[in-house]
């Protein structure tokens, strides 16, 4: 009886660490900073933390910094994400044949994803610099800038600098999931897709697409929220300036916690940004479920 | 002569597009490298240029002798292998319990752990500081470690996941037919197969724990409990004109994650493709 009992929540053991210390950590302190989105919250301002209900987010309709961030947001995680597919796919499928130096190779393409995040911001914000780096004077020898300027200062050009190092850290996750996935297709389908006469480009869009289709929604899906949520380049490269012109939500939720120490309308925004990445996620996966039914 | 071409040339064009790819993401480290090689005097004048006419290390002796970088690599290097090892235990265990059983509430684990990689981590960082403060767990070393592992555990669990999934399930069996309690299965059977995952995981989650910045600043303020990236921060916004050092201080940061990765990188492969064959 007992030993029946013990076989039944012997799966309760192995999670309950994992899931006790996420609760205490992430999910209680995730509703009590939900609950600052409808309290007037001013850190080291003790006439505040009055309950002020859905103001917050009335305030947020009227203001421009958000509607901008918002764009951002959208622009920046659409392009960074897109960038890093394209270019992980490509380095993943250039990877996955046998060539001498194979492991060397694929070590040294992967680096860029050991650098930390902060570190990667530093290393691009140098790069464009002009005194110090070479891009500005590379850039205006290929006709792209009339001046070797820095386009980091520059409000219509800033968002491309942390998009560039985004870019550049983000090719090393997307190519090592999808070599993992192309190195888990059985040889022995190409070999029969040959044989039938399939070249290498009806191969690459009959065989391989389709069977890498639920690597490339997962990883999409998880790299898009996460790239969103992502501050740190921008911060440490613009800190979404010049006016605010490179301001995403999230560098804007930092912005308004930590510069304006306004926590109780920094909240609402995050709320909002938390929002939209659930609906975002839930699209997502109910479009699967339904082209996995149809198949 | 034009069929060997035929056969040449795809392998030229993959070779050169490779090394584009390496150019590409060595490029930015071997600047920073660079500048952090190149003496004051010309560091201006041959800003430019792709290597200078003379080398220095004047900028690594100043960072090391100026600097607590010492003391802040240390402090990193105590919390990145804490959390390293904290993070792929507890992630061993629920990665395994996602792999080998069903049970009542098992979409909701998992619909939690998925919810905690949704939000920006910025709209905790007021609650947690509240929460560990009155435990004696800011300032503390302890305290990153605690909250570095609870970030982690998330994506490590789904990781460690997919290595379970790639060892057959009848060998546990085989095991437990023999009398053997699961968990002693689980020690002396499935554990060792999976070591290159618990390698890659645990080298997952060191270097995410060594880049961490937010926590570490907001959480720690006293220089004797800040890790290197803090450092690091701090360091450029006081020297924020002297390039040499700065690059050089980045250049220091990055060794120990740079050989940790170069180590682990092809079993973080290897893992993945074992675990997307029972998808």
């Amino acid at each position: 009886m007992s030993r029946a009992l013990a076989l039944k929540l012997e799966p309760y053991f192995y999670t309950a660490p994992s899931l006790l210390l996420i609760a205490a950590i992430m999910l209680v302190p995730l509703v009590t900073g939900l609950s600052y989105a409808f309290h007037d919250l001013i850190l080291l301002d003790p006439l505040s933390g009055d309950f002020v209900g859905l103001d917050h987010f009335r305030e947020l309709l009227d203001d421009d910094g958000f509607w901008t961030a918002l764009r951002n947001t959208v622009v920046w995680t659409a392009v960074s994400v897109a960038l890093q597919f394209t270019f992980g796919l490509i380095l993943a499928l250039l990877l996955n044949r046998p060539f001498p130096g194979r492991g060397l190779v694929q070590a040294l393409v992967f680096l860029p994803w050991a650098v930390p995040g902060f570190l990667s911001g530093l290393t691009w914000a140098w790069l464009f610099n002009p005194v110090i780096g070479p891009l500005p004077h590379w850039l205006q020898g290929l006709g792209l800038l009339a001046t070797p300027q820095n386009i980091l200062s520059d409000p219509h050009l800033a968002l491309w600098g942390p998009i560039a190092a985004n870019v550049w850290w983000g090719i090393p996750f997307f190519a090592i999931t999808l070599l993992a996935a192309l190195q888990s297709i059985p040889k022995d389908i190409y070999e029969a897709a040959a044989m039938d006469g399939a070249g290498p480009l009806l191969r690459f869009r009959r065989v391989t697409l389709p069977l890498l289709a639920p690597t490339i929604a997962i990883t999409v899906m998880l790299r898009t929220v996460w790239v969103a949520n992502f501050a740190e380049l921008i911060v440490v490269m613009t800190k979404g300036g010049p006016a605010d012109a490179t301001q995403i939500l999230s560098s804007y939720i930092f912005t308004l916690a930590f510069q304006r120490l306004d926590f109780g309308y920094a909240s609402a925004v995050a709320a909002v940004l938390l929002l939209l990445l659930l609906a975002y996620a839930a699209a997502v996966m109910v479009l699967r479920h339904a082209m996995t039914e149809r198949a | 002569m034009n069929k060997t071409f035929a056969r040449v040339l795809p392998r030229v064009l993959h070779a050169l597009a490779l090394a584009a790819f390496v150019a590409f993401a060595l490029f930015p480290l071997f600047w920073l490298l660079k500048v952090s090689l190149t003496p004051d005097d010309l560091m201006y004048g041959e800003g430019v240029r792709l290597w200078p006419s003379r080398v220095t290390l004047d900028h690594y002796g100043a960072v090391l002798r100026h600097s607590q970088f010492p003391l802040f690599f240390r402090n990193s290097l105590i919390v990145s292998a804490a959390t390293g090892l904290l993070a792929t235990a507890a992630a061993s265990a629920a990665g395994y319990a996602f792999s080998r059983f069903r049970f009542r509430g098992k979409a909701w684990v998992v619909g939690v752990m998925l919810i905690s990689q949704m939000f920006p981590l910025i709209i905790i960082v007021a609650p947690i500081f509240r929460l560990l403060a009155p435990l004696g767990l800011t300032n503390s070393l302890t305290g990153l470690v605690v909250v570095y592992t609870a970030f982690n555990t998330p994506f490590a669990a789904f990781l460690m996941q997919s290595f379970f999934e790639a060892i057959p399930k009848d060998l546990e069996e085989a095991a437990m037919m023999d009398g053997a309690t699961r968990f002693q299965a689980l020690r002396h059977v499935i554990l060792p197969l999976t070591l290159p995952g618990l390698a890659a995981t645990g080298g997952f989650v060191f270097t995410a724990a060594w880049s961490e910045l937010l926590f570490s600043l907001m959480l720690n303020s006293s220089a004797a409990v800040s890790t290197f990236p803090a450092g690091l921060l701090g360091f450029v916004s006081k020297f924020s004109v002297d390039f040499g050092q700065m690059m050089a201080a980045g250049v220091l940061a990055l060794l120990p994650v740079g050989a940790f990765f170069l180590l682990i990188q092809r079993y973080l492969v290897q893992g993945l493709t074992a675990g997307a064959v029972k998808g």
